[in-house]
């Protein structure tokens, strides 16, 4: 459950980033969370209500772009999606480690007011 | 009273006075706009883990991150390390071990002559690069200076899924499964399996009495962490244990 820690930190920064803008309210904010990232959606959405209360952020909504895990095959090169995160490629059978996206935990933007 | 036509209108001095009030005039409603900002979440933390990963570097230190799910057996394995470091005298180990609660397993090392330093975290599933930098502080403030040390072990909190996004700053990352939670671990838990740079077989002295099909472990392994070495040990028996004393040194 490291959702809630996750969402502190969010908070921290999208509070920094509107409060440099003279931002009085947040009103979206976007996270980019990838397949791998190890966190659960519902959980962060959860966490999310809890540690934005009283602030500028009370009324936000969250929007989560899902970032799917994205292999290179270090044997043949092709890019392909990473089921279930395993780097098999589907068409040399080789196993590698480059995962080229799929672990994003990131803040992408705000909508302030 | 009007000085124009004494109409009985009071003239509007040219001077009014003013209303003093702290409170300032309410602001005009700001016009909605989007920030773009593309900040990891784990910024902060991402950015403590360099300042520690300097920290050992200049002490030269090499220093562990041990994860795996509860009961796997990493205070056993670093109980038996410790032995064998201190029958051989020349190398120095402390051990900073994280849990929800209690200081059991500090005292376990602590009982081994290990310099050891135990966080509580309380309710958080994972240790993070600033509870490492603060118990490093505290090893140092218990008379135990980081450039002593040859080999600093992080005990992660058990758990397979949370601390695999936490950078502590480690320079390897040690990933535990034992014989007895199963051989297809690494392909249940991807992300933490895919960030190991070392997989250990632990208690491989149960792995007959289990029914622990090697194979389908190796195999399960190679698929999430083809990168990664791949050991088995036993705390109990020893076995392996030399072989990871080699590779941790």
């Amino acid at each position: 459950m490291h959702e809630l820690s996750l969402m502190e930190a969010l908070r921290d920064l999208a509070l920094q980033q509107a409060e440099a803008e003279g931002a009085v309210r947040i009103a979206v904010m976007t996270l980019r969370v990838g397949s791998l990232a190890g966190v659960e959606i519902e959980a962060l959405r959860f966490a999310f209500a809890a540690v934005m209360a009283d602030t500028i952020a009370a009324a936000a909504v969250l929007r989560i772009e899902v970032v799917p895990a994205v292999c290179r095959c270090g044997g043949c090169g092709r890019r392909f999606a990473a089921l279930d995160g395993v780097c098999e490629c589907p068409s040399c059978g080789a196993i590698s480690r480059e995962l080229l996206q799929g672990r994003e935990l990131q803040l992408t933007s705000l909508e302030i007011a | 009273m009007c000085s124009h036509c004494s109409c009985g209108v009071a003239e509007v001095p040219r001077e009014l006075p003013q209303e003093v009030s702290s409170a300032s005039p309410p602001a005009p409603a700001p016009l909605p706009r989007t920030l773009a900002v593309t900040t990891s979440l784990l910024q902060r933390n991402d950015e403590l883990a360099a300042v520690n990963r300097q920290r050992f570097a200049a002490a030269g230190v090499r220093v562990v991150n041990l994860l795996s799910s509860p009961g796997s057996g990493k205070t056993a394995l670093l109980e038996q390390l410790a032995g064998r470091l201190q029958r051989r005298g020349d190398v120095a180990m402390a051990v900073v071990v994280g849990d929800l609660a209690t200081d059991n397993d500090a005292r376990r090392l602590a009982a081994t002559g290990t310099p050891a330093v135990q966080i509580t975290t309380g309710q958080a599933c994972h240790l993070e690069a600033a509870m490492v930098q603060r118990a490093v502080d505290e090893l140092e403030a218990r008379g135990q200076p980081l450039s002593e040390l040859a080999l600093l072990v992080i005990e992660n909190v058990g758990n397979l899924v949370c601390p695999a996004a936490y950078d502590l700053g480690e320079g390897l990352r040690l990933v535990l499964l034992s014989v007895t939670e199963g051989e297809d671990k690494p392909l249940k838990y991807p992300a933490m399996f895919h960030s190991a740079d070392v997989v250990l077989i632990a208690k491989s002295d149960l792995a007959e009495v289990v029914g622990f099909d090697r194979a389908a472990a190796r195999a399960a392994v190679a698929r999430v962490a083809p990168h990664a070495r791949l050991l088995e040990v036993s705390a109990r028996s020893g076995d392996g244990m030399e072989a990871l004393l080699e590779l941790l040194l």
